[in-house]
């Protein structure tokens, strides 16, 4: 019954979604108000249909509804609570769901602002998004419906559908198949949410764009009025890129965080061109230049975010992600084209009306360093979307299937990203408009001085990949280059703050000191943790309160900083990181990089949730002297994959991974265990999130008249 | 016997164990070779049915086969080039974590390139026509184009043709300041 509710929901939507399309539509034709009001508001009524429908829903799957064939795929009886809430994205059918709610969500919130401005955008916007809206529920409904019923036929046959086949009888199971163990791990919870709010945020700013080029705006408006979606819609996606690179990293056991699987780069192919628009609209705010070329990065954006989904929910890649498969692949492909090419020939259309206003001066000024920016992006995008797609094509002309692996794109994207390193140290020294060799080169030899002794006092202490000393000497450069500019900013500003701002940060800065000296106390053999993390932590106040006065140009630069600092976590791995593998006796010892592991003991014990676990002990030596002990394990679902848990000894220096290897044979007297030493990965994750935080002082609302103050000085 | 029997005995005995020793250097130093030899090869090999998992970290039955093979193929002393061929003449290409460079797959090494120095010769181009563009009419417009949008406007303009671009500029500025 309730099944039949939530179908009956979803279809109602998919039809109001519809109509608000047709609404809209003619009311631009018509010139109508009163049809684009009613296209609004059916646009807005789709949001409490389609969340009534989410909940419908919701409710099934936490009470164990195994007749529908989703919840049974998804849940069981032990699963705990929130698990069984979270199931809503544990497979395709609820993704999709997943994905159509927060299009309706997104599209309600632009759609609910007041409009006295710019309205002729309006009914544009609604039909975009409502367009993409009633595209994923068409998918839910005709292909992948989430309340589809178990039915055993006159034949003895078991299948899902939504009604009877003729002669058929319901099958209730009393228990469902259970959430894929893997994906039961905190960050595979949140990870793809974050990834989809990134994917549908972005379909805000191409509605946008798509009504500015229908309506014939010319000027910046829809970049405006849009720039907060598009951070927002940046962030979540890299935050979701990072999740599942830190779930990979605690869950698959295999030591390292990405692995250039097909659909990783689905996620970060709408990631690459969204960066590169991200900062390429900045021109077209400051110079009004480039704008057909913005208006191309945010139709790739869009079109990658929906070959993205495709490429993970269509099973046409068939990779670890990619656990589900089905028939949608050709309507999400027909889908793809129609929307690229209409938005294409649109642009084209109106190429001549997007003019730039302001001619390049000069090949050294700020604009031109971000269209080289917007190059080399371009650059890494053209590697990953080839190598995603050349098995394909492979397959189809020669019949004969290949890898594209690691070691292409590595090769491939290692120079690009280099090269985007060093332009990120040089352009935000750059000015607008006439930028010279000679004023950039006035702006460059202050932080490249200390940059020159990073490569030698790295030779010195003894490294010698190239690799790595190219690598950290950007590194090294952008910190500099950042903290000069943070230096710069602070000699110019005169710091103002209330009374009650500095009580504030005096009394946090009490506390983070105490905060601090405390865990310092608790673990006194690994103080250097705490007091670097204590430094940064002044760092970041310090810089808060100074990004106060331009929010969006300095929380840029902690954006830079974070990406750097994940850059050195992401050089470790890539030049440092070692592994080794040995069946060990009991008491025997295996060594990695200067750490000993001795195996004490293994044992096998049931969980309260079913699983079985097996868990070994080893103790960690380093130069004769006792570090504590690692428990490597992996966990036995009764119904499936086992889950490797790594044993993992975490510094800022280098992680000491220890997987219990149960590919091989495990006893209690020997057990194989293969040891990764991770060097500096842990600045990955510290950069991330030194990168929410960039975010929120770049994304902060701040009153007008400290508004003003920033547009004066940038 | 004769000290020279001894001799050439002895000699053949060492001709004989060197020539052994040579021929049979690789088996003769690893009996059984180690989890660390077999995995550096795996890590470079994909099985067909677990798609971008490498051997060395995959956890199927099968998978455990093909590292014993190349246990037993490192110890019967073949090179790790030669392992590599067994697996790509049995199940194909795939197997290997790059395409090998012969026919279509040319294709994969050279699109990524090409597509690059494309992008960039057109950016140069452009680059180029912009300042061209920005030069022809300098003279007038030169001075007047606004560095910045810092607010301060030459009102009194560069003679009698009021450049278009500009007053478009300044009239969205105020738009945006409404």
């Amino acid at each position: 019954m309730l099944a039949q509710l939530g179908l009956g929901i979803f279809a109602l939507t998919f039809l109001l979604a519809l109509f608000s399309v047709g609404a809209a539509v003619a009311g631009y034709f018509s010139k109508s108000d009163r049809w684009v009001e009613t296209a609004r508001l059916a646009m807005l009524l789709t949001f409490p249909l389609i969340t009534v429908g989410v909940a419908t829903l919701i409710y099934l799957l936490v009470t164990g509804h195994y007749e529908l064939q989703y919840v049974y795929s998804v849940t069981s009886n032990e699963m705990p609570f929130y698990l069984k809430i979270t199931a809503l994205w544990g497979g395709q059918a609820g993704s999709l769901v997943l994905w159509s709610w927060l299009m309706s969500a997104f599209a309600s919130a632009v759609t609910l602002r007041k409009w006295e401005r710019d309205r002729e955008l309006l009914p544009w916007v609604i039909a975009v998004t409502s367009v993409t809206l009633a595209f994923f529920l068409a998918l839910s409904i005709f292909y992948e419906n989430p309340f589809a019923r178990w039915w055993q036929t006159s034949g003895g046959d078991i299948v899902a559908r939504m009604f009877a086949p003729a002669g058929a009888l319901p099958l209730i199971p009393s228990d469902g198949q259970g959430l894929n163990p893997l994906l039961r791990h905190p960050g595979m919870i949140i990870h793809p949410p974050m990834l989809y709010l990134g994917f549908v945020a972005f379909v805000i700013p191409f509605a946008f764009a798509m009504a500015a080029l229908v309506t014939g705006r010319s000027d910046d408006r829809w970049i405006r009025l849009t720039r907060r979606w598009t951070l927002v819609a940046w962030v979540f996606l890299s935050l979701g890129l990072v999740l599942g690179m830190r779930w990979a990293y605690d869950v698959l056991g295999w030591g390292g965080y990405w692995a250039w699987d097909p659909v990783e780069i689905a996620a970060l192919m709408p990631w690459l061109t969204g960066t590169a628009f991200l900062h390429s609209v900045m021109i077209q705010e400051k110079r009004g230049m480039f704008k057909q070329w913005n208006m191309l990065l945010i139709i790739l954006t869009y079109a990658l975010v929906i070959f993205g989904t495709f490429l993970t929910r269509s099973g046409v890649l068939s990779s670890v992600h990619a656990f589900s498969e089905s028939a949608i692949g050709p309507m999400f492909f027909v889908f793809i084209g129609v929307t690229f090419v209409t938005s294409v020939a649109l642009l084209i259309y109106r190429w001549k009306d997007l003019k730039a206003e302001v001619e390049m001066h000069s090949l050294f000024s700020r604009e031109a360093l971000f269209l080289l920016n917007n190059l080399l992006f371009m650059g890494v995008l053209i590697v990953c979307f080839w190598g995603v797609i050349f098995p394909l094509i492979s397959e189809l002309v020669t019949g004969q299937k290949v890898t594209v692996g690691p070691p292409f794109y590595i090769r491939a994207n290692g120079p690009l990203f280099g090269a985007l390193l060093a332009l990120m140290g040089i352009a935000p020294l750059s000015a607008w408009g006439r930028s010279t060799y000679k004023t950039l080169g006035r702006a460059l030899w202050k932080p490249s001085i200390p940059t020159v002794i990073v490569p030698i006092v790295l030779a010195i202490l003894g490294v010698r990949n190239w690799v790595a000393l190219v690598g950290f000497t950007l590194v090294a450069f952008v910190i500099f280059v950042t903290l000069y500019e943070f230096w710069r900013a602070f000699r110019k500003s005169n710091l103002e703050i209330t009374k009650r701002t500095q009580w504030i940060v005096i009394a946090l800065l009490i506390l983070v000191t105490i905060g601090f000296a405390a865990w310092a106390l608790i673990d006194p053999a690994n103080w250097l943790t705490p007091f670097v993390s204590m430094i940064l932590t002044y760092f970041m106040v310090a810089i808060w309160m100074l990004a106060r006065r331009n929010p969006r140009r300095y929380g840029g630069y902690l954006i830079h900083l974070s990406m750097v600092v994940m850059a050195i976590g992401i050089l470790g791995m890539q030049v440092y990181q070692t592994t080794t593998q040995k069946t060990l006796a009991v008491g025997q010892n295996i060594q990695l990089a200067g750490y000993t592991l001795r195996y004490d003991s293994l044992a096998q014990f049931p969980y309260t949730d079913g699983r079985i676990v097996t868990r070994a002990v080893m103790s960690v030596y380093r130069g004769g002297q006792y570090l504590g002990n690692l428990y490597p394990r992996y966990d036995n679902y009764p119904d499936g994959q086992p889950v490797t848990i790594a044993g993992v000894r975490s510094t800022l220096s280098d992680d000491l991974y220890v997987v219990l290897v149960n590919w091989e044979n495990v006893s209690e007297a020997q057990a194989p265990f293969k040891v990764y030493h991770n060097p500096l990965i842990n600045w990955l994750w510290i950069g991330s999130l030194m990168f929410i935080f960039g975010f929120l002082v770049a994304a902060w609302p701040v009153s007008e008249k400290e508004n003003d103050e920033g547009k004066n000085e940038s | 016997m004769k000290a020279k029997t001894i001799l050439l005995v002895s000699g053949a005995f060492l001709v004989l164990t060197v020539a052994l020793f040579l021929t049979r250097k690789v088996s003769a130093q690893a009996p059984t070779p180690s989890d660390d030899q077999v995995n550096a090869i795996a890590s470079q090999l994909f099985c067909p049915v677990c798609e971008n998992t490498p051997l060395d970290v995959c956890p199927t039955t099968a998978c455990h086969q093909w590292r014993e093979l190349i246990r037993q193929m490192l110890a019967e002393g073949k090179s790790p080039a030669a392992i590599k061929q067994y697996f790509v003449d049995y199940y194909g290409a795939r197997v290997l974590s790059e395409p090998p460079v012969t026919g279509i797959n040319w294709l994969v090494y050279i699109v990524p390139p090409v597509a690059f120095i494309a992008g960039a010769t057109l950016l140069f181009l452009a680059f180029r026509t912009w300042r061209r563009m920005g030069k022809e009419p300098a003279a007038g417009s030169a001075s007047s184009s606004p560095a910045s949008n810092d607010g301060s406007s030459p009102v009194t303009g560069s003679g009698n043709v009021l450049d278009d671009q500009y007053v478009a500029r300044i009239e969205e500025e105020l738009k945006k300041r409404k």
